[in-house]
Order: C-alpha cells, then structure tokens, then sequence
C-alpha cells in the first residue's frame, strides 16, 4: 500500500538548515494498522504529513496504491487525498459552524457526491462511531471523545485505504484514548490501513507493528502483540 | 456558479456568520447608498433643465431689438432699435418657407379688474401663432384667432390663475372684466404646464387691439418664430444668421454690433445646458463611482480578513480534498453574493430616499430625482464586477492557505 524509499526532508529557518528525516525506508502493506513513535521533534508529525501529500519531500520516493507521488500540483494532490486518505487530527479539526452530519458530508461534497447520498453514508458512519443521535449537534456541543469519533467517521466517509491520525488520543483523556482506539482497532478488522503518530506506549500497543523514529532515521520496526482495547472499554 | 452545493454551502457561512457579513456589506451598502443618491440627484438637475426648456417649442427662435453700440452708415452709436410690423411681415416674406409659426409680441404691466377683484399683471399682445410657440393649452372656452386681429377685438386669453385670483369659482369665459380700465371680454382660459405659476399668472390679447390702444403705433416688443424641423439644426443655425444680416442691415447696425439684434435659439441654448448638465453628472458618477470603488476596497479588506480568520477552516477543507478552484470559487461567490445583497439594500434604500424626496428639493434645481430601470441593471452588473474585483484578493489569499501551515496545532 505505501512504499517509501531513502525519504529525505530538511527545513530552513533562515540560514539554519535542520534536517528532520535523513532517509526513511518504510514498506506498510493493506491492512496493517501501524504506530510511529519517536521523542518530540523526531519528525513523526513531517513523515506522516508526507505520507498524507500535504507537504512534499526533498528526495528518496513515495508510492500509494502504486501511485507515484511526486511533483504534485495542487489540485491533484487534493484529488489523492481525497480519493486515498483519511485524516484523523490531535485536536479533531471540525468545522465549528457545522453540526456533525454536515462536518461529516464534507469531503463527500469534494467528491462530488449527491447531497442526498451524503446525507445517507454520513448517518451511517456516525452511526458506527455510536453518535448518531448526535448528528445534528454542533462540535461544541460534543465532549473530546465525541468529537474525535466525529472526525473519524469523516475520515471513513470518504473509503480511503488509508487512514492518518497524528496523535487521536493526545487530548483525550485514557479511557476517552481507549475508546478511541476501540474503534480504529474494530476498523481496522474490517481490513483498513491506518497509520497512527503517537508517544504513548500504551496506545503503541494497540496496534499491530511499531515504527521507533530517531535522529531522522527509523530506529526500530517491530511487530508487536495487539493489546485489544475493549478490555478497558 | 450553478451549483446548487455551493450555495448551500454559501449562505450557510453566511448564516452563520452574520455579524461578519454585516461587517462586510456596510461599506457596500454606504457606497451603493452614496452612488445611488448622487445620481439620482444628478437625474433631478438634469430633469429641472428638461423642464425648463419644455415652456416653449425646442424649435423656436426669438428675436428682440437692443441697442447699436457701434456707429454705422452715418447712424449715431447708442441708438434703440425698434420693431415694428413690417418686420414681421418681412421675416415673413423673406423665409416664409422656412418659417412654421412666427407671432409679435407686446408686453405690459396693466392693473386687472373684475368686479371688486383687482391685481396687477402682464398682457402679451400676440398673434394666434402664439399659441404654439408658448405651448399654452386652452382649458376653456378658445385662443385669439386671426378674426380677432383683423378687427382688433378686445378679447382675452387669461391664465388659469388669473381667473382663479379674480373669478373665483365663476367660469370666466364671455365675463367683462377691464385691463388698465379699458373693458375686455374673456375668451379662453388656458393652464400651461411646461412653464408654471408665472406663465399661468399671464394675459394674452390680440396684437392689433393692443397697438390700437397704445395711439396707433405700430411697434412690437419681440417677434418669436419656429422654423420647419425639416431643416435640422444646422438649418436653424443658418437661419438664425440670415434673420439678423437682414434685420441688420434693415436696421443700419453695424454688422459686427453684438448688441443692436439679439437672436436666441432654443434648441442652441438646450444643446448647451444639456451639455452643461451632462458634465455635472459625469462628475457625478465619478464621485459616485469612487464611493462605489471605497465600498469594493472596504469588503474586500474584510474578506481578507475574514480569510485569514478562517485560515483553519479552509485548511482542513483542503486538507479533505476541496482543489484550489473549488476554495477560490467559494470566497469569490461568497464575496458577490454579499457584495450584491448589501448593494441591493444600498440601492433600495438610496431610491427610497430619492422617492420620498421627490418635489421637496425643487428649490434647489432638483426635479424628480430618480434611477431609472436601466441604471439597476447596470448596478446589477457593476455589483457582481464589484465582488468579483473585491473577491480576488481574498480569494487568492485562500487558495494559497497551506493545510499543514493551517492545521498546526498552536
Ligand atoms: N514548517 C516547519 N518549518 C521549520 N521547521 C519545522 C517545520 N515543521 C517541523 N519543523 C521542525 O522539524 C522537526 C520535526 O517536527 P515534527 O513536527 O515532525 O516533530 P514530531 O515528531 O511530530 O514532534 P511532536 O511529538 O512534538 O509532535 C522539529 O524540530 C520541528 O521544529
Ligand atoms: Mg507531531
């Protein structure tokens, strides 16, 4: 599903020139569900934003879905995104003046989907968060956990083949985290990719394969046990 | 633009953000208000010059002796110069063919009686002709015809307000009443709405009865004339220059004297002020077109400002897939749809004004002051050039929002 070979990324802050990631290699097949972890600053957040084509890389290659992605003009990275990913934020990134049904529709109406065929699949996605009685509230009518189970059924809306979360559970409290990684851990069963950035361990655990970033460069890539979060739900 | 999404999406931003919308519109609204209220001010001065031009026929010529300034062929300088009705008859014979109507025409102050009532007023003596060249209509009874100057009669064509001053609710046609204590009938009563209260405060007698009065004279005042309207403009122009070589030379002016013949055109002298009144209105719409150009400036302003608030907001729909098109599409609509409505109520609001303004403001040259229909549609279109200029700055501003810039978490 993804590809990624002898990625580089550096910024430059002035004549400062800091080199974040110095060559990535990373395989990540279908229905892998991935952790990236590393200490603050490590680049997990620039790796993964690569990953989600709302930033571009210096050198090395990508590939999604046997796509090449490289040079690309806006519009078709927007295409992609909408068309490959999902995306799962730290602080949920909801459009404040829309209730969750229509936060929900959004990249649908990017798609070009018809406005009564939105209406159906975003009931039905909330209705897998569980917040289907809540459709027509406001974000800020929604508790955190709510609200990330909100953005999540917007990230399904769309079928991507994958989903990106950088840091879902970071404003979360543990059991609202938890909950949180019930429903990534049930959609990834039914076959989803899902990338998640993350330093808790605990939430590492969740998933499937553990990717240790350090100094710009993958320290450890392992396969790990899944701990199932229903036990703590 | 005709994508029905795209409205929803619209009026539900603005809906939803009607305190920044407000905010946006107002300088639209004040300019479109300001605009409106300019021009339509400009209509009204450029109406009180049409009006005041509807008195008479536009294709009448009037001609009145002055003063040789200059001296010439043995004359003496300062000499007045007289008419008299061989010069009428002359015009006449002279450029008949050119002629339509021609009429002398006499003017005195005389002291009107009727009964008990009595005032002072201003009697034309004229030749039917008159009629025409003065636009008078007859409310009652007739005007004086070539009989009554045949037999100098002593007929009168008085004003609506005359009878109105002195008859009172009496119908005054085939009354006697005295002008300057000489007994006249009344004949007709005619209103004249080109010109107004002063015109209808006016008496008309036939020329001959008044000559007679006056011991036998055979001077005149005036003589106005209308030309043919076959021979255009420049053929009045060229008439109006064969008038007054002959009634020059006739006279023994000088022919270079400016002030022994005055000749005055109406349709020069139209020409003139509507040059003068379309001037004033071009100034007009510029100072308008710059509150105008002040609005677009003020909501696109706010539109960057509202961008750059909203810089999160079209990150994550970029973030979602929205293209570039689709962002610059929305914040240019976006800007119209404002642009137009608070125009609209600008415009709504600036004829409103205008409308219940209507006569108030005739002391001051302005009458009926309006927009036409045609000026809405070209405000129509103006409205949407004007959000489509105030949009494009903001709009590119959106579309350069960087969804990962915008989605960092402060
Ligand atoms: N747009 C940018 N311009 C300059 N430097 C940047 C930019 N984005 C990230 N960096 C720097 O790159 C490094 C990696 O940042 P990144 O956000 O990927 O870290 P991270 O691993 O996600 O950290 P955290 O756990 O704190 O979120 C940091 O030192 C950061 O300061
Ligand atoms: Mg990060």
């Amino acid at each position: 599903m993804i590809q990624i070979k002898e990625l580089h990324k550096s910024y430059r802050m002035g004549s400062n020139h800091l080199h974040v990631l110095k060559g990535i290699n990373l395989d990540i097949k279908e229905g892998e569900f991935v952790s990236i972890m590393g200490s603050s600053g490590s680049g997990k957040s620039t790796l993964l934003n690569i990953i989600g084509m709302l930033d571009e890389a210096e050198k090395g290659s990508y590939i999604l879905d046997d796509v090449p992605i490289k040079n690309l003009s806006e519009k078709k990275a927007a295409i992609y995104r909408n068309k490959f990913l999902g995306f799962i934020f730290q602080s949920f990134n909801l459009i404040n003046y829309k209730n969750a049904a229509e936060n929900v529709a959004l990249p649908l109406y990017y798609q070009g989907v018809p406005r009564k065929i939105r209406k159906e699949k975003s009931l039905y996605y909330l209705e897998k968060v569980g917040l289907a009685d809540w459709a027509h509230h406001l974000p800020s009518e929604l508790s955190g956990g709510q609200k990330q189970r909100v953005a999540i059924a917007r990230a399904l809306a769309s079928e991507p083949k994958v989903l990106l979360a950088d840091e879902p559970t970071g404003a979360l409290d543990t059991k609202t985290s938890y909950e949180v990684m019930d429903f990534l851990q049930g959609i990834n069963d039914e076959g989803k990719t899902i990338l998640v950035v993350t330093h808790e361990p605990d939430i590492a655990d969740m998933t499937k394969r553990i990717v240790m970033l350090k100094d710009g460069v993958i320290e450890e890539d392992k396969v790990v046990e899944q701990v199932r979060a229903s036990q703590y739900v | 633009m005709f994508d029905l999404d795209r409205w929803r999406e619209i009026f539900q931003t603005i809906n939803k953000n009607k305190l920044r919308t407000l905010l946006a519109g107002f300088t639209v609204t004040l300019g479109i208000l300001i605009f409106t209220i300019l021009f339509g001010m400009g209509n009204g001065l450029k109406n009180t010059f049409y009006e005041s031009f509807q008195d008479d026929a536009q294709n009448t010529i009037f001609i009145y002796p002055g003063f040789a300034k200059k001296p010439f062929k043995g004359f003496k300088e300062n000499r007045r110069i007289e008419f008299k009705n061989e010069d009428l008859e002359l015009l006449k014979e002279k450029f008949g063919d050119r002629i339509e109507y021609i009429t002398a025409r006499i003017s005195d102050g005389v002291t009107v009686k009727y009964k008990s009532e009595y005032g002072n007023y201003t009697v034309r003596a004229v030749h039917p002709s008159h009629q025409y060249l003065e636009q008078t209509d007859i409310e009652k009874g007739r005007y004086i015809n070539e009989n009554d100057i045949k037999n100098d009669a002593r007929v009168a064509v008085i004003g609506r307000l005359v009878e109105e001053d002195l008859f009172g609710r009496d119908n005054a046609v085939g009354k006697y009443f005295t002008l300057n204590k000489i007994v006249y009938r009344v004949i007709g009563v005619f209103s004249d709405i080109g010109s107004g209260d002063r015109e209808e405060r006016n008496i008309y007698t036939p020329v001959t009865t008044q000559q007679l009065i006056y011991k036998n004279t055979d001077k005149i005042d005036q003589i106005n004339l209308s030309y043919n309207m076959s021979i255009g403009a420049s053929g009045a122009r060229r008439l109006s220059k064969d008038i007054e070589k002959l009634l020059k030379n006739k006279h023994n002016i000088a022919p270079s004297d400016q002030n022994g013949i005055y000749i005055e055109s109406v349709i020069e002298d139209l020409e003139q002020t509507l040059q003068f009144a379309n001037v004033l209105q071009i100034i007009v719409f510029f100072i308008g077109f710059g509150t105008l150009l002040a609005g677009v400036i003020g909501i696109s302003n706010i539109m960057v400002y509202i961008v750059k608030e909203r810089t999160k907001e079209l990150g994550i729909r970029k973030a979602l897939g929205a293209k570039p098109s689709a962002v610059i599409g929305m914040i240019l609509q976006e800007t119209v749809v404002i642009t137009m409505i608070f125009g609209y109520i600008g415009l709504l609001i600036g004829n409103f004004i205008l409308k219940s303004m209507g006569r108030k403001l005739e002391d001051w040259f302005i009458t009926n002051p309006n927009v036409s229909q045609g000026i809405i549609i070209f405000a129509t279109v103006t409205l949407v050039l004007a959000g489509l200029i105030a949009g494009y700055i903001p709009a590119r501003r959106a579309a350069k929002v960087k969804p990962i810039v915008a989605l960092r978490d402060e």
